[in-house]
């Protein structure tokens, strides 16, 4: 049963993930993906601050949803294995903190993403090892709902629901958005849930920014089928003037714009 | 032979593991998967999500090979190859089955016409090409046995095509093997075909002309050695069961532009162009690629 305040705690790592996110995007200086990365900052805040155990060496986190860096460089510097320093080479010249993971094992980056559509094959793999090894190990993967449309993820689905991995969790970024706008009704959160379902997964739905509901969602342990959550979110959520404004798919803050963000958070906290 | 090697390596490579799109049967592997069904695994026909998958695996450690057929691994799940292997530099091996002709009558669809040249393009992924299953057997246990590269093995020539090694063959990752040695014309090849570059060869010695033999298992990295052989002859022959566009031509020729080695060069390959369809040995004899008309093509050449 998890206590109030472990549920506190997570939102506090959560309201802090998001303002190194905005800083983050803030100071390069140049445009960052702060739409979708703001949209899984309270998933990868439950991750990395309640579910996966010793990410890395123990379980193994995926961020194939590449593009959502702010969220990832966030969550691993909160829990101490970005520093300040690294974090502030995001998106500088020569940089390996960039608008996509680059893979750096001891930094907590498990793979190189920004290709949509193949991490969930990769974690597949890793899943797979673990089963053989007879480890306990988890992989937990994030997929965007844009990044649905790619076949490759269908050929992942269909793998890893042959193979009964339920030491595999998905968390589907349901934001609502891709590059050039909404996303179709043919993949609403509601009907991604059908579709993960009739691939052979078990599926649970939830807020993607209600804590407490993540949590819920995660604790469900199967024993023959991988597990996907459709998590429903925002797209630049807890940001006003960002909130499923596609406009910040990709973009620059200024600085009125950047303070006026951190405020928001910071009222709203 | 494939699928009896890595029986073969199953037996000292405990976290081996061979991944197929379906082609376990046509890979040979069908006892494989009998005696071995922990180390070997099919994911349906789903060649992009293979790759991940065996990256993922070799990432936790296990020495992954991963088979379908040439076009289907590098131009299907080139992005894949890309991105984990090239990229991410991770140790898993890609065994593609029936490049060149050798599909016969299955046509075009499945021929490898061009992989060698897409392949090269990926950095960090080594390109071997084996003559005969010796040469196929050495590649495979030293990548086994040492912590090589990423890479793409090349499969070509149908079975029970006769040795081109003989059974003393020492496999060298860098080394360059001449078979044969003639002060005439030099012949550069690699894969399966060698072997009727070595038929050309006997019928040019009865014409009193005299050939040496380069074959080549590796085209990336290109072996340095091969330099003396290019800077020695005039006249040379590149024959090659690949597209004439940057195939084993067109590594050979970016050295010698760059390293200012101007030669005679007569290249024996497939044009750029999808060719009819028939059995293996009529598609050598209508591309000019069996030893008959190699030999007649460098005498007109000489």
């Amino acid at each position: 049963m998890t206590s109030k305040q472990q549920i506190i705690e997570v939102e506090q790592l959560a309201l802090r993930m998001r303002k190194t996110a905005l800083k983050m995007a803030y100071e390069c200086g140049v445009a960052a993906h702060i739409g979708g990365g703001l949209s899984i900052i309270d998933i990868l805040a439950t991750l990395y601050g309640h579910a996966i155990s010793d990410p890395g060496k123990i379980d193994k986190f995926i961020l194939s949803k590449g593009h959502g860096v702010l969220g990832l460089y966030s969550a691993l510097y909160e829990v101490g294995i970005l520093t300040k320093q690294q974090i502030s080479t995001f998106q500088t010249d020569g940089s390996y903190l960039i608008a996509h993971p680059i893979m750096d094992e001891a930094n907590g980056i498990e793979s190189s993403n920004g290709s949509l559509g193949q991490g969930l094959s990769m974690a597949i793999g890793i899943a797979l090892s673990f089963k053989k090894r007879k480890l306990k190990n988890q992989v937990f993967v994030i997929v965007g709902d844009g990044e649905c449309y790619e076949g490759s993820i269908w050929e992942a689905a269909i793998t890893a629901a042959e193979q009964s991995l339920c030491n595999l969790t998905v968390i589907v970024d349901c934001n609502g958005y891709q590059n050039d706008g909404s996303v179709s009704n043919e993949m609403t959160n509601e009907k991604l849930a059908g579709k993960w379902a009739a691939f052979g997964w078990h599926v649970s739905k939830c807020d993607g920014h209600d804590v407490v509901d993540i949590i819920e969602a995660l604790k469900f342990s199967t024993s023959d089928k991988p597990k996907a959550i459709i998590a429903k979110t925002i797209k630049g959520f807890g940001v006003s003037f960002m909130e499923n404004n596609n406009d910040w798919h990709h973009n620059r803050l200024s600085e009125k714009l950047y303070n006026q963000a951190i405020q928001e958070i910071e009222k709203n906290s | 032979m494939f699928g009896q090697f890595m029986m073969d390596l199953a037996e000292t490579c405990d976290d081996l593991m061979v991944i197929s799109a379906d082609l376990g049967r046509s890979s040979g592997l069908d006892r494989f998967k009998k005696q071995h069904p922990d180390k070997y695994l099919s994911v349906g026909i789903s060649e992009q999500n293979m790759i991940g998958v065996a990256a993922g695996l070799a990432k936790e450690g296990h020495k992954v090979f991963v088979t379908s057929f040439a076009p289907f691994l590098s131009m299907r799940a080139s992005e894949q190859i890309r991105m984990n292997l090239g990229y991410m530099e991770l140790g898993v091996n890609l065994v593609a089955l029936g490049s060149g002709l050798a599909m016969g009558f299955l046509g075009n669809s499945h021929y490898g016409l061009e992989d060698i040249a897409i392949m090269r393009t990926i950095p960090n992924l080594n390109i071997h090409s084996p003559a005969d299953s010796l040469e196929l057997r050495s590649i495979l246990c030293d990548i086994c046995e040492n912590d090589r590269k990423p890479s793409y093995i090349r499969l070509t020539g149908i079975a029970g095509a006769p040795f081109v090694y003989e059974e003393n063959y020492v496999y060298e990752l860098e080394g360059v093997t001449a078979l044969r040695k003639g002060s005439d014309v030099l012949i550069i090849s690699t894969g399966s075909i060698v072997g009727q570059c070595k038929i050309a060869a006997d019928m040019l010695s009865i014409k009193g002309l005299e050939a040496t033999i380069i074959s080549l298992h590796t085209i990336k990295p290109l072996s340095n050695l091969l330099l003396e052989y290019l800077r020695k002859f005039q006249n040379i022959i590149i024959v090659e069961e690949h597209s004439k566009i940057g195939g084993l031509l067109g590594a050979i020729a970016e050295v010698m532009v760059m390293q200012g080695i101007s030669k005679r060069v007569l290249p024996i390959n497939l044009p750029d162009a999808f060719g009819p369809t028939g059995s293996y040995e009529f598609l050598l004899d209508y591309h000019g690629l069996t030893g008959e008309k190699i030999s007649q093509q460098i005498e007109s050449f000489l």
